[in-house]
């Protein structure tokens, strides 16, 4: 099918990104394993379909597909939270920049206004 | 008793000037910090005799509040008042407002638009608050009373005096409109003692187009919740 044919290229193509950047030394062997069995797993699930029933009648969902369904969404909204929670951080590091900032041009006038 | 008012100003060229000079008439020192105004605020401010900060970016009232509060308590203040740069505030409120703190009988004083005057009469007969700011303001209450337990009649007034112990322990962590939310926090928090007094507020076509929407109170339920759970 179409759509197979279309995974398979793209995962072809990310694969030749993760050798690239291991020839680059950007990334270890640890990781260059990681990637490759984890795209070979996408590889095998877009190949057989149908192997992906197996693990999802194991955890107790009646299809692969919506077993995937599923873990996307736990992914999402765990990602959604991070990404909040660091916008929160970021925000009130740039506030304590702009503060320090502030109040050390602050002090640099009061020095001004005492020399004079 | 050195008073050192904080006045937290964003884009204000039309007001900060004689809201500065009517300050300086009543307390000891005005700071104003500039959150990053396009305008000529900072310069005004400066002109004017102000001990003047400036954000280089513009970061929120929260944010405003605590730099100037932490500039007050470096200026060795006693009592800090924080005070609107829109105008919308009465200097004439200020003696009242300083009152219980410089007699020890409270920590914080809150202005508050509702409470009852000796007379009977509320204190905004002569300046009507427009009705869906009323109805927002009294569903922040009931919120603060969840919250907090705290009770009182006006949780989103810019107008409150601080001890110098309460500045201290207070810590605005919140840099948008949701300080004043966490101010009552810290009261509940610290066990501070409070007061609230009648103040009064010009709701002028000014004010009222440089102030809030009353959609606002959403973003500050939004903030407060965000920051519960990512601090």
């Amino acid at each position: 099918m179409f759509i197979q044919l279309i995974i398979i290229i793209f995962v072809l193509f990310a694969l030749s990104r993760v050798f690239m950047r291991y020839s680059k030394s950007e990334i270890t062997s640890r990781e260059v394993w990681m990637w490759s069995i984890f795209w070979f797993f996408v590889i095998a699930a877009t190949l057989w379909p149908k192997s992906t029933d197996i693990v999802a009648q194991w955890v107790g969902v009646g299809r692969g597909a919506d077993l995937l369904v599923y873990l996307s969404i736990i992914v999402l909204f765990f990602i959604v939270f991070k990404i909040l929670v660091k916008v929160e951080k970021i925000d009130r590091d740039i506030t304590k920049v702009v503060r320090k900032w502030a109040v050390e041009e602050g002090e640099k006038n009061d020095k001004k206004i005492e020399n004079v | 008793m050195k008073i050192i008012a904080v006045v937290p100003a964003y884009n204000e060229n039309n007001t900060i000037t004689l809201v500065i000079r009517n300050l300086r008439e009543r307390v000891d020192e005005v700071v104003v910090v500039d959150d990053g105004s396009y305008d000529n605020t900072y310069e005004l401010a400066k002109k004017e005799g102000a001990v003047a900060l400036q954000h280089f970016l513009n970061r929120g009232q929260g944010a405003a509040l605590k730099t100037g509060i932490d500039c007050a308590l470096a200026h060795r203040a006693d009592i800090i008042v924080t005070f609107d740069a829109d105008g919308q505030h009465d200097v004439c409120d200020i003696d009242s407002l300083v009152r219980p703190i410089a007699d020890g009988s409270a920590d914080v004083v809150l202005g508050s638009r509702f409470i009852k005057l000796h007379n009977n009469q509320q204190s905004t007969t002569n300046n009507k608050i427009p009705i869906l700011r009323f109805l927002t303001l009294q569903l922040a209450l009931l919120f603060t009373k969840l919250t907090t337990g705290l009770k009182v009649t006006d949780t989103h007034n810019g107008l409150r005096a601080l001890s110098r112990k309460a500045a201290q322990k207070i810590n605005i962590q919140h840099d948008s409109m949701a300080h004043a939310s966490e101010i009552l926090e810290e009261i509940a928090k610290y066990n501070l003692s409070y007061t609230e007094v009648p103040i009064t507020v010009h709701y002028t076509e000014y004010s009222k187009r440089k102030g809030q929407s009353s959609w606002n109170a959403f973003r500050i339920l939004w903030d407060l919740m965000v920051g519960k759970i990512s601090r």
